[in-house]
């Protein structure tokens, strides 16, 4: 017996231990080894959770924990209640729809993407709080300080008995969560593909897991990097060819990271074509962290790319993937690693460039994707797009683009990330990308935000490139250079019509803004003939046939 | 939804002969703009039918700054648009007018580079 007078230190391991002895109770002989039923889940989810619990229920990116998020909507909601939810992602119906079952009662998240509408609306209504909105790293770093998970409901594609998961080339958040919960009292309860005698690798070691589900279905996963190159267009080509010459080239960027999207596709296709042909190969985008995205193929091919590390796969590219390891990452079972923790620090500290699009850029080029009716969150976007203040070691892009900021704004010697926002001036519909207010500041006030959701701060941003040419900000003396620096690209939006001519050709004569014929480019040229494949089918002939697309992109 | 259609007309730009061109696709997103030679006194006559209401003073812009790139007159250009952005209309007038004026020859083709 210990001494009543004597301090307890394991509170959180005595009530984990409660915890399991429920739920063995609650499982009986249903359980065997780690293995449980699915139709027993229900009862294992009542048996490990109490009201109050923070419940990490894997929501990534790409791969769902589907089948657990569907279970702990059947709770019962006299047991089981006023849980705080940890997600990365919100992505399935049932990740809200706990709230309204009064299951769950606050939410710390990162990026919301096909909830953002409904989330929105529950805000409103006072149906769900927000802690906070974060950037992948930021939540992941939470996991190990403040919110810490009490359960964690996580995905594998295999696990064994004895609890040991084969995560596979989507493992993507999964290591951060276990991690986090595990080594602090809490308990893992994994939902697989399949039971396996022995799994392809160990991706999580089994004395790190409870429980593991056998699901009914394989869990879902969304094919979100995946660009038809036949829907580029050739202002997307001209605005690729400039990032090519007027940036990439310009700096000597080596290693970057690609935002998602038809514009940054255009650039992945042009390299083996356009970059080559001004001599780039092998003096420009070697080392990358980004997802594998199919239009990467040509370029991985032509020999362009020496290295990729990933955050999660890709649908349709795992044949591929393992037939090139000396370009991914690869484990002795020969298929893909990804980790998005690591990919996301990766993409912070040791990348050189960051481009990627955005819905509104307003003066002093904050930029943001949220509007009035959407709370989007920011997934990995922030931590890519912005200069790593940390940073210590030098290359030549960043010491470059280090000297520029410095002509303006004299101070010690140091580098500086190049972070480029890329967009058309106009979206679909006429919907102008450059703004005197984003809308991030009216969804803070209705929402009850502390700040106006930023997805990448004026500050941080050192290029923004349009259709009408690039403005390098880092050469712009002050503020009112700066905004006329963004109004002179801004193309005929309110904001580019409402320029100060004269600054604006000022601008253009010092090199601050440059047009496309400025950097050699004749329009004339940006055709979709440059695109090193114009089709889905294209990038299968050029992967030798190892790339297989998800069925909605076979149009043959 | 009802059509919205919009006249410009420059005047003082040079007399430009050619053969009737027509370049684009009418597809959402995109635009078919027709160029054809008129008697106009050295003006350039430019009328748009657009599904997209409401964008009249952008319209103007664009067009006014490709009349001053080109200084086109005596043609009449007839544009027909489902939605295009401002960057797509000012490339395919680009083309149109480069196309009329190659007087029935091939647009430009985009020199084939070589490694």
């Amino acid at each position: 017996m210990p001494n009543p007078t004597e301090k307890i230190w394991d509170h959180e391991r005595q009530r984990r231990n409660q915890k399991l002895a429920r739920a063995a109770s609650a499982l009986g002989a249903s359980q065997r080894d780690k293995v449980v039923p699915a139709d027993m889940a229900v009862q294992l989810l009542e048996a490990v959770l109490e009201p109050g619990d923070r419940v990490c229920l894997e929501g990534n990116n790409q791969k769902q924990a589907d089948f657990l998020a569907q279970a702990l909507t059947r709770v019962d909601p006299a047991r089981v209640n006023k849980l705080h939810m940890l997600q990365s992602v919100l992505a399935l119906p049932e990740h809200l729809d706990l709230y309204e079952l009064g299951i769950a009662e606050q939410l710390d998240f990162s990026f919301s993407g096909p909830q953002a509408a409904r989330l929105a609306r529950m805000v409103g209504k006072g149906q769900i709080r927000i802690g906070a909105i974060h950037t992948y790293l930021e939540l992941f770093s939470r996991y190990f300080v403040d919110l810490t998970p009490h359960v964690a409901l996580v995905v594998a594609q295999s696990a064994d008995a004895q609890g040991n998961l084969y995560t596979g080339p989507n493992t993507e958040d999964t290591p951060a969560i276990i991690e986090a919960t595990a080594f602090k009292n809490g308990i893992v309860i994994a939902q697989v593909n399949e039971l396996v005698d022995k799994v392809p690798r160990v991706d999580i070691p089994g004395d790190w897991v409870n429980f593991v589900i056998p699901s009914p279905r394989p869990h879902f996963i969304e094919p979100l990097f995946t660009r038809d190159p036949a829907q580029i267009s050739e202002i997307q080509v001209l605005m690729a060819m400039m990032a090519i010459k007027g940036i990439y080239a310009e700096y000597g960027v080596q290693r970057l990271n690609h935002g998602i999207g038809f514009d940054t596709a255009a650039i992945e296709l042009l390299l083996p074509t356009y970059a080559a042909s001004l001599g780039l190969k092998g003096k420009i985008c070697s080392h990358w962290a980004l997802n594998p995205h199919p239009a990467m193929i040509p370029a991985i091919e032509a020999g362009f790319v020496k290295s990729i590390h990933s955050f999660g796969s890709e649908l349709g590219m795992e044949n591929y993937i393992a037939a090139r390891p000396d370009v991914f990452f690869t484990g002795a079972d020969g298929t893909m690693r990804s980790n998005r923790a690591f990919s996301q620090a990766a993409g912070h500290y040791a990348c050189d460039l960051f481009i990627g699009s955005t819905l509104q850029i307003d003066l002093a080029g904050n930029s943001s994707t949220a509007t009035l009716d959407r709370i989007s969150g920011f997934g990995g976007a922030p931590n890519m797009g912005a200069d790593a203040a940390g940073r210590r070691h030098a290359s030549p892009a960043w010491l470059r683009a280090g000297e520029q900021a410095r002509s303006q704004r004299p101070g010690i010697p140091r580098g500086r990330k190049l972070v480029v926002q890329m967009v058309e001036t106009f979206r679909e519909h006429m919907q102008p990308a450059f703004v005197a207010e984003l809308d991030a500041w009216k969804l803070a006030e209705s929402a009850g935000m502390p700040l106006p959701p930023v997805m990448i701060y004026g500050d941080d941003v050192t290029h923004i490139l349009t259709e009408e040419g690039i403005a390098n900000l880092l050469l712009c003396a002050n503020a009112e250079e700066r905004e006329q620096a963004i109004r002179g690209v801004a193309g005929y939006t309110e904001m580019g019509l409402g320029r100060d001519l004269r600054i604006v050709e000022n601008l253009r004569d010092r090199g601050v803004i440059q047009r496309a014929e400025d950097l050699g480019i004749d329009k004339r040229d940006a055709t979709r003939d440059l695109l090193a494949a114009r089709s889905i089918k294209d990038l299968v002939r050029a992967s030798g046939g190892l790339y297989q697309p998800p069925v909605r992109f076979r149009n043959w | 939804m009802t059509m919205e259609n919009l006249k410009y007309r420059f005047d003082g730009g040079k007399p430009t002969p050619g053969v009737a061109a027509i370049v684009g696709v009418l597809g959402s997103g995109n635009l078919e703009v027709m160029v054809e030679p008129a008697a106009l006194g050295g003006a350039c006559e430019i009328e748009v039918s657009t599904a997209a209401r409401g964008f009249g003073a952008i319209w103007q812009a664009v067009m006014g700054d490709f009349f001053a790139r080109h200084r086109a007159g005596d043609i009449r250009i007839l544009v027909n648009d489902a939605g295009a952005t401002p960057a797509i209309v000012s490339l395919r007038l680009d083309q149109a007018i480069e196309t009329y004026t190659a007087k029935g020859q091939m647009p430009k083709q985009m020199p084939k580079k070589e490694k």
